[in-house]
C-alpha cells in the first residue's frame, strides 16, 4: 500500500532533526493558526494562491527563495561547525551519513531553490513592467511554474523528515548514485524535486522568452530594451537549450535505478563519462543562467544610481550574447581530471579563459558607468561596489583554474569550492539581494529601512571573505571538498577562521530578515516617511516600471505606453509626458486560476509517491493532473475586463498622490 | 585589546610559519609546472584586477553625490576609445594566457611520459620508469608493482628521481588519485584505466588522497607517499619480498583473497567506517589489475587460472570471453 515507506523511515533518533521538525511543526501551526484566526483562508486563496499576476507570483517566489535561503544557511553553518570541531580524531557532531547529506542538500537548495527561485522572482516581477507588457505572454503556465518550483522544494523538505536525502552531492555523479552503492530513498528525493522544478524551469524560460519577444510596448525596439530584459532574454534561451539536458540526464539516472538499466552504472557498458559530460553540459550554462540576470540587476542600478546612463549599452548586449554562446562550449573544464586528450582540454581551457573577456568587459562597463556620474550610495549600491571587487577576485581564481595545468591540481579542491561561492555570492546573490532592495519599494509602495540594509551588506561582505579566504588557503594546502573529518593541523587554523565568516554571515541574514520584518511593520503602521508616492522611488529610474504607481495596479499599464528611446521613462522626465492621446479603455485580463494549485499538488504526490514506490499514488496524480487539464482546455471562461471606472480611479488616486509629493517637495 | 590588533596584519604570516602549502611546495618537476601555471596567471590577472578594485574605490569615492565638485557628466554613455580599451586589453591577456594553456596543457599532459628534460633537471636522465598499478576501493588505495611484484594498501612508496607510471582504475564508485605535492590528479574509474605520470625530485612523506567524494569513507581514504632514495627504496622492496616487515599480510594477493580486501568496511549510519590500515604484500598475482577492469567490460571475464573473477558480472554477461580493457581517450 505505501511502497517502501515505513515507520523506520522517520528519523526520530536523530536529536538535530527532532529539533528541526518541531521547530517547523510550531512555525507551521502558529501561521496556519493565524491565518485561521483572522479569518484569511479565503483572501489567502483567491488573491494569492490562485493568482496569475506576475507581480504576486514574483512576491511568493521571493518568500520561498528566502526560507529556502534560511534553510541552506543551516546547513552551511552546520559544514563549518562540523569542520571547525572534527580535527585530529574528534569525529565532530556529525557523522558522515548526516554530513553527507546535509552538503549535498546545501548545494542543490542553494542552486535550485534559492539561486533559481530569485532569479524567476526578478524576471516576473520585472520583464513585464520594464517593456510594458500587461502580464507574461502565458500567465496560468507562469502559475504552473510556481507551483513546481514550491512543491519540489517540499519535497526537498520532506526528505528531512522522512526518510533521508542524497548523500552525493548536488549534482548527483554515478555510479555512487546507482542503486549498487545508494539503495536508499536519498538519491530519488534529489532526482524528483530537481525533476518537477526543472518542468517549472522550462517552462518559465519559455514563457519569459515569448513574453520578451511578443510582448514588447509600442515603439520598443530591440536595442530599447532595458539591460535587465537583455539579460532575462539571454538566460531563457540557455534554459531553453540547457534544462531539457538536465531533464534528460535525472530521467537517465531515474531509470538506471529503478528498472534496472545501464546508463551510469559500472557494469553493463554504463559509463559514469556520459553523465559528467551531460549533467555539466547543463550545469556550466546554469550558472550563466544565474549570473547573467545579476549582471542586469547591476547594470539598471549602477545607472540608476549614478545618475547617467549605463555606459556602453550596446557592448553590454553584446558581451551578454557572447556569455550566452561561449557558455555553451565550456563544461569539460569540470573535468579536466578525467583524462580527456591534451587538445580537448586545451580547447575547452581556451574557451573558458574566453569567458573573461565579455566578463570583464562589463565590470569596465559599470566601472565607467560610475565614472563622472553623481553616485548617491543607497542599499543596492552597496552591493554592486562589493560586488565589483568580489567578483573580480572570483574571475581571477577562474581563470586560474581555466587553464588545465593549474586545474590540475586544485580540481575538487576547497580552492575551487572557494571560487564558485566567490562568483555565486559576490555575484550572483548580492546581484539578486541588490534586486530586492531596488524594487521592493515598487512591488509594496513603501520603502525598507535602508540601514538594516547597509548593515546586511556590510556583514555579508566581511563575512564573505572570512568565510572563504581561509578555503582558498587550505585549497592550497590539499584539502579536498567535502572532507567530514581531518588531521592535518595546517588546515585546522583556517578552517576556524572560516566558521568564525560563517557566523558574520548568519548576522547578515539575520539582518535582510530584520529589514523585512521592519518594513512589514512600517507598512503596517502607514509610517508617512516609508510610503512611496510617485512611483518613482529612487527619484532618477530610467525605465519604465518607474512610471507607474507603487504598488502597481494589477493590469500595470493604464494606458500602454509608446516607448520612444532606451531609458524610455527618463526621456520623458526630461521631455515631459505627453499627453494621454487617447481616453482610459477596459483592460483585457486573465482570470485568476486554481489549475496552478491543482497541478502542484498532483506534482507534490507523483514526486513523493515515485520516492517511495507507491505506484498507486502515481497513477491517482497522474490521472488528476490530466484531467485537470483537460477541464481547463475545455473552460472558456478564463478573462475578463478591467472597467474604466476602475482604472480612472486608480490614475486619479496616483495623480493626487504625486501632487502630495510634489507639494512635500 | 588595542594592542592584540596590532598582531592582526600579522595573523596569516603566523599562520603559515612551519607548515607545508602543498601546492607551492611540490615536491617534484610536474607539481613545479602546475604550480608555475597557477602563478603565472595569478600574476597576469592580479595586472587586471588590482586596477579595477582600486578604480571601483576610487571612483566610488570620487564621483558620490556629497561632491559636488567632481565633474558630472549626466548623459555621457559611450566613447569608443574606452569601448577599444575595454575589449582590447583583456582579449590581449587571453590571448597571452590561451599560449601558455596550449602548451602547458600539453607538457604536463598527465598521459604523456615524464620528459627527458625533467629527468635530467633532477639529475637522473636514465632512471627507468617505475610502474604502479593503482585500483581504489571502498575506502582505501591498492598500489601493485608490476614489475616487482609485491602489492600495497594505502601507503606508497616510490623511489625518488625516478619516474613514475601510474594507470588508475577503480573496482567501486569513481574517486580522483592526488599526491598534492607531487602535481596533477587523474580519476579513476570502475572497467576503464586511466594514466598519469609523476616523478618525486626529492624524499619525502606527503599526503594522497582521494579526490572525488566517495561516501562514508572518503575523509579516511588517504595514503601517505613516501619518496625515499633509489638505495633506500630497494632495501624496502627486500624488506617487503622476505616478509619480515610488520604490515606484511601473510598471504598473497591473488583473485581470492583480493574479494577480502575489495570488500567495504561496515558504514553504520552514526560514525564515519574504520579506515584501513596499511598493509603489504610480498606477491601478488600477475595480471590482476587488468581483470579489475575487464570484470566491468564485456560480461564475464576470467582470471588467468579460468576462474571467474567478479559474480557481479555472471547476471549480465553477454557469453563473450574475451576482456576488453577500454582506454577513457576522449
Amino acid at each position: 500500500m505505501l511502497g517502501k515507506l515505513t515507520l523506520s523511515a522517520i528519523p526520530y533518533d536523530v536529536p538535530i532533526l527532532v529539533g528541526t521538525f518541531i521547530g517547523v511543526a510550531v512555525i507551521g501551526i502558529a501561521v496556519l493558526a493565524a491565518v485561521t484566526y483572522f479569518k484569511k483562508w479565503g483572501y489567502l486563496w483567491r488573491e494569492w494562491l490562485t493568482t496569475v499576476d506576475h507581480k504576486k507570483l514574483a512576491i511568493m517566489y521571493v518568500i520561498l527563495g528566502l526560507v529556502m535561503l534560511v534553510r541552506g544557511f543551516a546547513d552551511a553553518l552546520m559544514m563549518r561547525t562540523q569542520l571547525a570541531l572534527a580535527y585530529a580524531g574528534n569525529p565532530g557532531y556529525l557523522p558522515p551519513h548526516h554530513y553527507d547529506q546535509v552538503f549535498s542538500a546545501h548545494g542543490t537548495i542553494m542552486i535550485f531553490f534559492m539561486a533559481m527561485v530569485m532569479m524567476q522572482a526578478l524576471f516576473n516581477f520585472v520583464v513585464p513592467l520594464q517593456i510594458g507588457a500587461r502580464d507574461v505572454a502565458f500567465p496560468l503556465i507562469n502559475s504552473i511554474s510556481f507551483y513546481m518550483t514550491l512543491v519540489s522544494a517540499i519535497l526537498i523538505n520532506i526528505s528531512l523528515f522522512i526518510g533521508e536525502f542524497s548523500n552525493v552531492g548536488w549534482l548527483g555523479y554515478p555510479p555512487i548514485s546507482e542503486l549498487q552503492f545508494n539503495p536508499g530513498v536519498g538519491v530519488d528525493y534529489y532526482i524528483w524535486s530537481v525533476q518537477i522544478s526543472g518542468i517549472g524551469t522550462l517552462l518559465t524560460g519559455m514563457n519569459f522568452l515569448t513574453t520578451i519577444i511578443k510582448l514588447r510596448a509600442p515603439g520598443m525596439k530591440w536595442m530599447h530594451i532595458p539591460v535587465f530584459t537583455w539579460t532575462a532574454f539571454f538566460a531563457c534561451i540557455m534554459i531553453l537549450t540547457t534544462f531539457p539536458v538536465l531533464t534528460v540526464s535525472m530521467a537517465l539516472l531515474a531509470l538506471d535505478r529503478y528498472v534496472g538499466m545501464h546508463f551510469f552504472t559500472n557494469d553493463g557498458g554504463g559509463s559514469v563519462m556520459l553523465y559528467l559530460n551531460l549533467i555539466w553540459s547543463w550545469g556550466h550554462p546554469e550558472v550563466y543562467i544565474l549570473i547573467l540576470p545579476a549582471f542586469g540587476v547591476f547594470s539598471e542600478i549602477a545607472a540608476t544610481f549614478s545618475g547617467k546612463p549605463l555606459f556602453g549599452y550596446a557592448t553590454m548586449v553584446i558581451a551578454t550574447g557572447i556569455i550566452t554562446f561561449l557558455g555553451s562550449l565550456v563544461w569539460v573544464h569540470h573535468f579536466f581530471t578525467m583524462g580527456s586528450g591534451a587538445d580537448v582540454n586545451t580547447f575547452f581551457g581556451i574557451m573558458t579563459m574566453f569567458i573573461a573577456v565579455p566578463t570583464g568587459v562589463k565590470i569596465f562597463n559599470w566601472l565607467f558607468t560610475m565614472y563622472k556620474g553623481r553616485i548617491r550610495f543607497e542599499g543596492p549600491m552597496h552591493w554592486i561596489v562589493g560586488f565589483m571587487i568580489t567578483f573580480s577576485i572570483g574571475g581571477m581564481t577562474g581563470v586560474m583554474m581555466a587553464m588545465p595545468a593549474a586545474d590540475w591540481v586544485v580540481h575538487n579542491s576547497l580552492f575551487l569550492v572557494a571560487h564558485f561561492h566567490n562568483v555565486i555570492i559576490g555575484g550572483v546573490f548580492f546581484g539578486y539581494v541588490a534586486g530586492l532592495s531596488y524594487w521592493f519599494p515598487k512591488a509594496f509602495g513603501f520603502k525598507m529601512r535602508d540601514v538594516w540594509g547597509k548593515w546586511a551588506f556590510r556583514f555579508w561582505f566581511v563575512g564573505f571573505y572570512l568565510s572563504f579566504i581561509p578555503l582558498y588557503a587550505v585549497g592550497l594546502e590539499g584539502m579536498t571538498r567535502r572532507m567530514n573529518h581531518y588531521d592535518n593541523p595546517n588546515w585546522h587554523p583556517w578552517l576556524l577562521v572560516a566558521c568564525v565568516g560563517v557566523f558574520v554571515l548568519a548576522a547578515g541574514v539575520a539582518c535582510q530578515l530584520i529589514q523585512f520584518v521592519l518594513a512589514a511593520f512600517d507598512a503596517v503602521n502607514k509610517k508617512p516617511d516609508a510610503l512611496d508616492l510617485t512611483g518613482d522611488n529612487w527619484g532618477s529610474g530610467r525605465t519604465l516600471e518607474w512610471s507607474i504607481p507603487s504598488p502597481v495596479p494589477h493590469y500595470n499599464f493604464a494606458r500602454l505606453p509608446v516607448v520612444r528611446g532606451l531609458d524610455t521613462f527618463h526621456i520623458e522626465k526630461e521631455l515631459g509626458r505627453p499627453a494621454p492621446v487617447a481616453d482610459l479603455e477596459p483592460i483585457h485580463m486573465p482570470k485568476y486560476s486554481a489549475v496552478g494549485p491543482v497541478l502542484g499538488a498532483c506534482g507534490l504526490l507523483i514526486g513523493f509517491a515515485l520516492v517511495w514506490h507507491i505506484w498507486w499514488a502515481v497513477i491517482v496524480g497522474l490521472v488528476v493532473a490530466f484531467f485537470t487539464v483537460v477541464h481547463r482546455s475545455a473552460n472558456l471562461d478564463v478573462d475578463f475586463y478591467v472597467t474604466v471606472e476602475e482604472i480612472r480611479a486608480d490614475e486619479e488616486a496616483f495623480a493626487r498622490r504625486l501632487a502630495a509629493a510634489k507639494a512635500a517637495e | 585589546m588595542k594592542r592584540l590588533w596590532r598582531f592582526f596584519p600579522a595573523l596569516p604570516a603566523l599562520m603559515l610559519s612551519g607548515c607545508t602549502v602543498d601546492l607551492l611546495q611540490p615536491a617534484g618537476p610536474i607539481g613545479e609546472g602546475n604550480r608555475d601555471m597557477m602563478v603565472l596567471e595569478w600574476a597576469v590577472m592580479m595586472c587586471v584586477v588590482v586596477p579595477v578594485i582600486i578604480a571601483t574605490l576610487v571612483f566610488a569615492w570620487k564621483y558620490r553625490a556629497s561632491n559636488t565638485k567632481a565633474e558630472y557628466l549626466r548623459n555621457w554613455s559611450h566613447s569608443n576609445k574606452i569601448e577599444v580599451f575595454i575589449w582590447g586589453v583583456p582579449i590581449l591577456i587571453i590571448l597571452v594566457l590561451s599560449g601558455f594553456n596550449y602548451w602547458s596543457t600539453h607538457y604536463y599532459d598527465p598521459y604523456r611520459p615524464i620528459s627527458k628534460e625533467m629527468q635530467v633537471k633532477v639529475g637522473a636522465p636514465n632512471a627507468k620508469p617505475l610502474h604502479v598499478e593503482v585500483i581504489s576501493l571502498d575506502w582505501k588505495w591498492l598500489f601493485i608493482y608490476p614489475d616487482l611484484g609485491i602489492a600495497t594498501i594505502n601507503e606508497l612508496d616510490v623511489p625518488t628521481k625516478t619516474p613514475l607510471d601510474f594507470r588508475i582504475t577503480s573496482d567501486s564508485v569513481m574517486t580522483s588519485f592526488f599526491i598534492p605535492q607531487l602535481g596533477s590528479q587523474i580519476y579513476s574509474m570502475a572497467g576503464m584505466e586511466t594514466q598519469l605520470h609523476l616523478m618525486a625530485s626529492r624524499p619525502g612523506n606527503f599526503q594522497g588522497e582521494a579526490a572525488q567524494y566517495t561516501g562514508p569513507g572518503f575523509s579516511d581514504m588517504r595514503f601517505r607517499t613516501i619518496a625515499m632514495p633509489q638505495e633506500q627504496f630497494d632495501a624496502w622492496v627486500q624488506n617487503v619480498r622476505s616478509g619480515d616487515n610488520p604490515h606484511v599480510v601473510k598471504e598473497a594477493l591473488d583473485a581470492q583473497t583480493y574479494k577480502k580486501y575489495h570488500a567495504p568496511p561496515p558504514a553504520p549510519h552514526d560514525e564515519a567506517p574504520k579506515p584501513a590500515p596499511v598493509m603489504y604484500f610480498s606477491s601478488v598475482q600477475a595480471g590482476l589489475f587488468e581483470n579489475v577492469v575487464a570484470q566491468y567490460n564485456v560480461g564475464m571475464t576470467h582470471d588467468h587460472h579460468g576462474k571467474d573473477m567478479d559474480e557481479k558480472s555472471m547476471d549480465m554477461h553477454s557469453g563473450s570471453h574475451s576482456a576488453a580493457p577500454s582506454n577513457t581517450g576522449m
